[in-house]
C-alpha cells in the first residue's frame, strides 16, 4: 500500500499530543515538508471513470471506483453535516463540558469532517459536489431522543453502505481505504448505541443473529446466526440518505455495480 | 522493450504494483533520467529480480485468508471462554456484553469453517485442549487484565481483517469478510467503552504503546504460519504496516493534504478517524496475537 509513504521518526513526537492540543504551526510545516512529494501521487487512477453527470435533478454518482468513493463522499458529507449542525442545538450545548457524552460526539465530529475531506481531497477527477445540501427539517436537535437516534441511523446506514459497496471496488488500494474508514463507522454506532442503550453495540436490526440478511446484495447475505454485519445496496442506502437530502442533492447511485 | 509501458500495463490490472517493489521512491529514484531508464530497460537480469521479487510470495489463496481469519477467530472464541469461565465478571451486564461477544465469535467460526470447506479447503481448528487456542499461561487473573486482552485481540482483528481484505477483491469471499470485519470493530468499541477508553484507537489510549497499534515486522519471502491446528500461507510483506497514529492516508496527508478543512481537528484526531491495517507477519508475531496462541 502506499501507506509506506507516511511521514516517520521525528513526526511521531506530535502525536503524544493531548486530544484535543491544536497543530502548532511548528509541526504543521513539520509535515508539509515530510509529505509534499506524496500528495503528487494522490489517486491518478480515478481519471479513467466517467464524469458524474446530473439529470432528473438527482446527482449521478458516476460508474466504478470513482463512483464508489463519490458515493462514499456524499455519505460522508451528509454525515459531517449532521454532527456540525447538532454543536448548535440545545442538546449538545447543554452537555457539560468534561462529560462523556461530550467528548464522545466532539469526537465524531472531527472524524466526520475528517472522513469528508479526505474524499475532498483523494477524488481528484469526477468528484461530485463538494457542497451537497442536507436537509435535517425532521431532526429536532434540541432533543437526546431525536439527535442520537438519528445518529444511530446514520453511522448503522453508513457501515452497511461501505460493507455493501466493497464488492464494486476493483482497486485493492481503494478497498483498504475504505476498509480504513468502514470500521472506525462501526465504531461510531456501537458507541451512539450504547448511549441510547447500554449493550445494544450489536443488535439483530444490524448484526445476523437471529434472522438471515434480506437485502437484495448480491454476495451480501447473512444467514441467521451467523453474526455478519447487514450490509445494504447502494439503491437501498439512498433510499434512506436521500431523504435527509434537499432536493437538487438527492443521489443517484444507479452506475454502482 | 519499454519498460514504462510494461509497468503501466501491470498498473493498470494490479494498481499495487509499484508498492510490491521495495518501495515507490526506491523505484523513481533508481529510474530517474531517461538515460538511466533506457540502460536499465536493456537490462533483463534486472527485470527479472525486480519482478520476482515483487510478485515473489503473493500466490496466497483466497482460502489461506480465511484460514487466517479463522486462526484469529479461534483464538478469541477460546478467550472468551476461558473469560466467562473464570467468574471475575462483576456484574449481569458485563456478562451480557461477553457472552453475546463470545456468541458472535463462535458464529464466525463456524462461518469461516463452512466457508473454506464449501471452497474445497481445509480449515484449521481448534478446541478447549487442541489446535487453535488461547495459551492458558497468557491468560490474566483479574477481570482488569482480562478486559486488555480483549480489547487487544478485538482491536488486532480488525487490523488484521483490514490487511487481508484487498487479498479478495473479486471474490465472492469479499462482502463475508467485510460484514466479519465491522462486527469485530462494534466489539473492539464496546470493550473499550467498558474498559473506560474511548471506542476507537486514539493517542490518550492507555495501550496506546502496545505492539497491537504499532507495526514493524516485515517478511521478506511468502511463508507458511504453522499453527497447532492447521497451516495457512501468508504473503511476503517488504514495508511495516503503517502504525495507528498514521496521519496519511492512502497518499493524502490529512494534516497538510487537506487544505480546505476547517481547523477544528488536531493531528490525533486525525489519526484515530481511520484505522490501519496490520500485515500477517505482524499479526502472527510473538508480540501480537502469535504470542497468545498455546
Amino acid at each position: 500500500m502506499s501507506d509506506n509513504l507516511q511521514p516517520r521518526g521525528s513526526d511521531d513526537a506530535s502525536f503524544a499530543q493531548p486530544l484535543y492540543t491544536p497543530i502548532k504551526r511548528r509541526s504543521f510545516f513539520m509535515y508539509a515538508g515530510a509529505t509534499a512529494g506524496a500528495t503528487a501521487l494522490v489517486m491518478a487512477g480515478c481519471s479513467k471513470d466517467n464524469d458524474p453527470v446530473t439529470s432528473d435533478n438527482l446527482i449521478n454518482v458516476g460508474s466504478g471506483d470513482t463512483g464508489v468513493l463519490n458515493y462514499a463522499y456524499a455519505l460522508e458529507q451528509l454525515e459531517a453535516g449532521f454532527y456540525t449542525r447538532l454543536r448548535t442545538g440545545t442538546y449538545y450545548t447543554g452537555l457539560g463540558s468534561a462529560s462523556a457524552e461530550k467528548q464522545i460526539l466532539d469526537d465524531l465530529y472531527y472524524h466526520e469532517v475528517i472522513h469528508r475531506e479526505f474524499f475532498k481531497a483523494a477524488i481528484t477527477s469526477g468528484r461530485i459536489s463538494d457542497s451537497l445540501t442536507p436537509d435535517f427539517s425532521k431532526i429536532d436537535f434540541n432533543s437526546r431522543t431525536s439527535v442520537l437516534g438519528t445518529a444511530m441511523a446514520f453511522e448503522d446506514l453508513g457501515v452497511a453502505a461501505y460493507n455493501g459497496a466493497g464488492q464494486y471496488i476493483s482497486s485493492p488500494l481503494y478497498l483498504t481505504l475504505a476498509g480504513k474508514i468502514v470500521s472506525v463507522e462501526a465504531r461510531h454506532a456501537a458507541i451512539i448505541r450504547d448511549l441510547v442503550m447500554e449493550g445494544s453495540f450489536v443488535g439483530n436490526d444490524v448484526v445476523t443473529i437471529s434472522s438471515a440478511n434480506n437485502s437484495a446484495s448480491a454476495g451480501g447475505a447473512g444467514s441467521s446466526g451467523s453474526s455478519q454485519e447487514r450490509s445494504k445496496t447502494p439503491s437501498e442506502v439512498v433510499a434512506v440518505a436521500n431523504t435527509f437530502l434537499a432536493e437538487g442533492s438527492k443521489l443517484n447511485v444507479s452506475g454502482l455495480k | 522493450m519499454n519498460f514504462f509501458q510494461i509497468i503501466d500495463q501491470l498498473a493498470a490490472v494490479d494498481p499495487d504494483v509499484l508498492d510490491r517493489f521495495d518501495s515507490r521512491r526506491a523505484v523513481f529514484s533508481s529510474l530517474g533520467s531517461v538515460a538511466k531508464r533506457s540502460a536499465l530497460a536493456a537490462t533483463p537480469l534486472f527485470l527479472g529480480a525486480l519482478f520476482q521479487k515483487a510478485y515473489a510470495g503473493t500466490t496466497s489463496t483466497p482460502v489461506d485468508v480465511l484460514n487466517y481469519a479463522l486462526t484469529l477467530e479461534l483464538l478469541e472464541a477460546d478467550f472468551y471462554r476461558l473469560f466467562l469461565a473464570a467468574g471475575t465478571l462483576p456484574n449481569a451486564t458485563a456478562t451480557a456484553a461477553i457472552t453475546q461477544i463470545k456468541k458472535h465469535e463462535d458464529a464466525h467460526v463456524a462461518l469461516l469453517t463452512r466457508t473454506i470447506q464449501a471452497a474445497g479447503g481445509t480449515p484449521v481448528t481448534g478446541t478447549a485442549t487442541t489446535g487453535i487456542r488461547f495459551k492458558p499461561s497468557a491468560f490474566p487473573s483479574t477481570y482488569a487484565g482480562q478486559l486488555r486482552v480483549a480489547q487487544l485481540l478485538e482491536d488486532t482483528g480488525v487490523r488484521a481483517y483490514k490487511g487481508r481484505a484487498a487479498e479478495l477483491v473479486g471474490t465472492t469471499l469479499l462482502t463475508t469478510a467485510l460484514q466479519i470485519h465491522s462486527v469485530e470493530a462494534r466489539h473492539a468499541a464496546h470493550i473499550r467503552l467498558m474498559r473506560g477508553q474511548l471506542p476507537w484507537v486514539n493517542s490518550a489510549d492507555d495501550l496506546a504503546t502496545d505492539p497491537t497499534y504499532t507495526s514493524g515486522v516485515t517478511g521478506t519471502t511468502s511463508t507458511q504460519v504453522t499453527t497447532a491446528g492447521g497451516a495457512f500461507g501468508i504473503p511476503a510483506y517488504s514495508t511495516a504496516s503503517p502504525a495507528e497514529s498514521s496521519t496519511v492516508i492512502g497518499t493524502v496527508p490529512l494534516t497538510t493534504g487537506i487544505t480546505t478543512a476547517p481547523a477544528v481537528y488536531s493531528a490525533a484526531d486525525a489519526a484515530a478517524a481511520f484505522d490501519q491495517v496490520l500485515q500477517p507477519a505482524e499479526v502472527v508475531d510473538a508480540s501480537r496475537a502469535g504470542g497468545l496462541l498455546a
